[in-house]
């Protein structure tokens, strides 16, 4: 049997990054344009002025567009599990399973049903069953993103579950461990509030783009009014939670903190980059004797008071968790990388004494030798220590470019409300503004990617790597498919934006009366 | 007797067949697309035609994503050798509903870079090759598909991949297979006959009624021609039983005729069915506007009872022609008895969500479709 070959799975990730990021361009919007809109309709069915009815339509026409292409791109995700992981969906499918088909029953049809209502009901339900409907639009979509955070924390943070040597699988033992773990808890929290933030960003800067114009002023300022205070609250909750993020990651996944920060040698009373160049070219998974920073401007102690919670805290390094040694936050010694994959093909090796053996003993003490190795059997899969180590500048910048613009959009959102109605006087302000709406993509994207790409090689942290959970197809047919994806979605993504842009500069019906 | 595992793979196999069931019957959309220049020789009945199906299509879209996420936590080694193996159908598939998400909304939006009339060619895509792959892909539940399933595969750290599909079209070469691409035209014909009952209920327009009820008679003649004609093969092929003690696949001749015989219940479902869709498609060429809710829930119990055929009474659901004991069956493919109980209690909220939507389709069709209302919104 021919061994996988390694370009397979970098286009199997390839064509997941692709479907995933251009699947992200649209969600964010989704979920932080709904609840604006549906604080507008409310506003509409409190005061019954005309005025919030129509921002809240033009919101959500804006809305509509956008979500579509939302769902095209999402159901491609879903079934790329099985179409181009399948080793994957096998050997973990008795746990992942179970949130995507959660978030299609209760949350896919209650967004589905409830979208046709707003759109297609407002003449034909009373004032509150539409409002609920719209309301119960937004919620759909926030419950799908819960199950679907669900399952990516528990790939990052594997939890709940026991290998089953018989199916050759891992089993779910504890739902309530699965769905509501610290992980999956701030992992919801941090992407939906900063999915919020994206979201008041879109409203503050089209809104900024009418002021500049002179037109739709009381739309705009009304707008703005709604965004900012909902934007500014988002930012804030977005900060606290990714902060409880980095807490967790620091535990479970040191390797991705290290290279978020770009720390090669770890040690206690760890400062934070604030600022920082890498020196190109630099091999990250061997000591060198040059610097691996070009520029560095560090604050003290950060790290490890954000890591640890104590100002002498211990944070390792990419070196320190290749090489072991260090003492774990549970207080045991921890293994070198060499070690671990000695003790993952151990791991394979007790299973396949296990699925051999004849007699009761054999099949016992297979078992046992199983279990003691378990935890590093997905190490069993890797070729070397090297091979631990994620993409670290793209790792390091990416999470510079989050953290930056999400203290950005703090400012932002805080300067406008300040301003309030002046603004209109403030013409750079409100380019500025306007400037930020890619600005609030571009932060969500670096987020995913330090999620993503921080994490390699594996697919689900420390049990399964890429390279043990991708489908076996011909290179050539998953490189025609990212192709197609690659193209349909940028001719799609341009045809949105271009409607976008007309909607937009075409404007609410707020001046006009209406019946 | 039955052990708890064992009455929870059945209860599974039962509802993804309910879902597949559902999918099939809300493919109505799918039909009425695809007959959009059949039936709407002016833009204001073509316009009709779309506000119509537009209301529904994200019902259909949902099914079809909960069909595959109910069938990847249930029976999670379908979901890992069907989509990995049978890439090119599956990528089909889904290509044609990504075109189908974004063309209801582009269509009539000003500066939509294609035109309009492309995204309606999408639709038109989508309508036609949606049932017929998806029929298809179904037709292999009873023909057989190429591939091999080897556990052990995982202990080999080389090359770890359990399932690998043998022939190089991955998953194409069914449709090379008569009987399933006479399962994959009867979806779609039906379809084409339930957009025609839809429309027939759901218009107020009677030029628009009269070319349905004329289109709906052609339908009927070649979905009852093709289906008939497949469900005859059907219950005179070979079949692909297991072992109930030792899990063996073998073949056994007549194996779905047997099925229905020893499964009376579920043979009842399936006469119902074909008796509704058939009292259906009478009352639709005498205009009658409930025809749709008669046509409607019988193919719902047809496709119901056809897969229950498949999956229960010892059968291997998704037999392999090329390796007979890798062939999958609701026992040695489905979840653990804790994967399967936990989805068991979220499955009860389901009345739940088929009232709302119940209600939400009653608020949108209370009146029929006016051209008024066609030329209010433009």
């Amino acid at each position: 049997m021919e061994p996988i070959d390694t370009s397979l799975v970098d286009w199997s990730r390839a064509q997941f990054a692709l479907t995933a990021m251009y699947h992200w361009l649209f969600v964010p919007l989704t979920l932080g344009l709904g609840v604006v809109m549906a604080i507008m309709e409310t506003l509409y069915v409190r005061t019954g002025r005309e005025f919030w009815k129509q921002t809240a339509r033009f919101w959500m026409k804006l809305f509509g567009i956008n979500f579509a292409m939302g769902v095209a791109t999402g159901i491609i995700l879903e079934f790329e599990f099985g179409t181009n992981w399948s080793n994957y969906s096998w050997f973990v499918g008795d746990i992942f399973g179970a949130p995507l088909a959660i978030e299609g029953i209760l949350a896919f049809f209650m967004e589905a049903t409830f979208i046709a209502v707003m759109y297609f009901g407002w003449n034909k339900v009373s004032k509150r069953a539409h409002l609920t409907a719209t309301w119960l639009t937004i919620v759909g979509a926030t419950i799908s993103a819960w199950w679907i955070l669900v399952a990516n924390a528990w790939m990052q943070f594997p939890q709940g579950m026991q290998f089953n040597p018989d199916t050759v699988r891992n089993e779910m033992v504890d739902f309530v461990a699965v769905a509501f773990n610290e992980g999956a808890v701030v992992k919801f929290c941090h992407t939906v509030v900063s999915s919020w933030v994206l979201g008041a960003v879109f409203v503050v800067g089209v809104s900024s783009w009418y002021l500049l114009r002179g037109r739709h002023k009381e739309f705009a300022h009304a707008s703005i009014k709604v965004a900012a205070w909902f934007g500014l609250a988002a930012a804030l909750l977005t900060a606290y939670t990714g902060h409880h993020s980095g807490r967790i990651i620091a535990v479970q996944q040191p390797m991705k903190l290290a290279a978020a920060e770009g720390l090669y040698e770890g040690g206690n009373s760890q400062g934070l980059v604030l600022a920082g160049v890498l020196r190109p070219g630099v091999d990250w998974t061997a000591p060198t004797e040059e610097d691996k920073f070009l520029l560095n401007i560090e604050m003290p102690y950060a790290l490890s008071v954000l890591a640890t919670h104590a100002a002498d805290g211990y944070v390792p390094g990419i070196r320190n968790i290749l090489e072991g040694g260090y003492t774990l936050p549970d207080g045991n010694p921890a293994l070198s990388a060499e070690e671990k994959i000695r003790r993952g093909r151990e791991a394979i090796a007790a299973l396949s004494l296990y699925r051999a053996a004849a007699d009761d003993a054999t099949k016992q003490m297979a078992l046992d030798m199983l279990r003691e190795n378990f935890a590093y059997f997905g190490y069993g899969y890797l070729k070397e220590p090297a091979d631990l180590v994620p993409p670290v500048p793209l790792t390091f910048y990416s999470f510079r470019i989050m953290v930056t613009l999400g203290g950005y959009f703090i400012v932002l959102f805080a300067g406008l409300l300040l301003l309030r109605t002046r603004v209109e006087q403030w013409r750079p302000v409100l380019w500025c503004v306007v400037c930020t709406i890619p600005m609030a993509w571009i932060a969500s994207q670096a987020g995913w990617v330090v999620a993503e790409v921080g994490r390699q090689p594996w697919a689900i942290q420390g049990l399964l790597p890429n390279v043990a959970a991708i489908s076996r197809l011909e290179v050539s047919s998953v490189q025609t498919t990212f192709f197609i994806f690659l193209g349909l979605f940028t001719l799609l993504l341009v045809a949105e934006l271009r409607i976008m842009g007309k909607a937009i500069s075409t404007g609410p019906e707020t001046d006009t009366p209406t019946a | 007797m039955m052990n708890d595992i064992t009455i929870l793979q059945h209860y599974w196999w039962f509802l993804v067949s309910l879902l597949g069931a559902l999918l099939v019957f809300l493919m109505f959309v799918q039909g009425g697309q695809s007959l959009i220049w059949t039936l709407g020789k002016t833009e204001e009945q073509r316009r009709m035609l779309l506000l119509a199906t537009g209301r529904k299509w994200e019902l259909t879209f949902t099914t079809l994503v909960t069909f595959g996420g109910a069938f990847f936590a249930s029976f999670p080694l379908f979901y890992s050798t069907s989509f990995g193996g049978a890439y090119w159908v599956w990528t089909l598939i889904l290509l044609c509903f990504v075109l189908q998400a974004v063309s209801y909304e582009f269509q009539l939006k000003r500066r939509n870079l294609l035109g309009t009339n492309t995204y309606r060619v999408f639709l038109l895509l989508n309508g036609i090759l949606g049932p017929l792959l998806i029929g298809t892909a179904v037709g292999t539940f009873f023909s057989g598909a190429e591939f091999v399933v080897n556990k052990a595969a995982v202990l080999n750290p080389a090359m770890p991949v359990i399932s690998y599909w043998s022939n190089p079209l991955h998953g194409l070469e069914a449709a090379l297979v008569p009987q399933n691409l006479m399962l994959g035209i009867s979806v779609l014909l039906l379809t084409r006959v339930l957009a025609c009952l839809y429309f027939i209920g759901g218009m107020a327009e009677d030029a628009l009624r009269e070319a349905c009820r004329k289109r709906l008679v052609m339908e009927s003649g070649f979905f009852l021609l093709f289906f008939l004609t497949w469900l005859g093969y059907l219950l005179s092929s070979e079949g692909f039983a297991v072992h109930p003690d030792s899990g063996l696949v073998y073949i056994e001749p007549y194996k779905y005729l047997h099925n229905l015989l020893e499964m009376p219940a579920v043979t009842a479902v399936l006469l119902a069915g074909v008796v509704m869709v058939l009292l259906g498609m009478v009352q639709g060429v005498r205009g009658r506007a409930y025809a749709f809710w008669l046509a409607g829930p019988g193919s719902v119990l047809v496709v119901l009872a056809l897969l229950l055929c498949a999956g229960w009474n010892h059968t291997a659901y998704y037999p392999s022609i090329v390796h007979l004991q890798s062939s999958l069956t609701i026992q040695n493919s489905s979840s653990s008895l804790f994967t399967l109980k936990t989805m068991t209690y979220v499955s009860f909220i389901i009345p739940f969500v088929i009232a709302y939507i119940a209600w939400a389709w009653r608020a949108l069709e209370r009146e029929p479709i006016t051209p008024a209302e066609i030329r209010e919104q433009h």
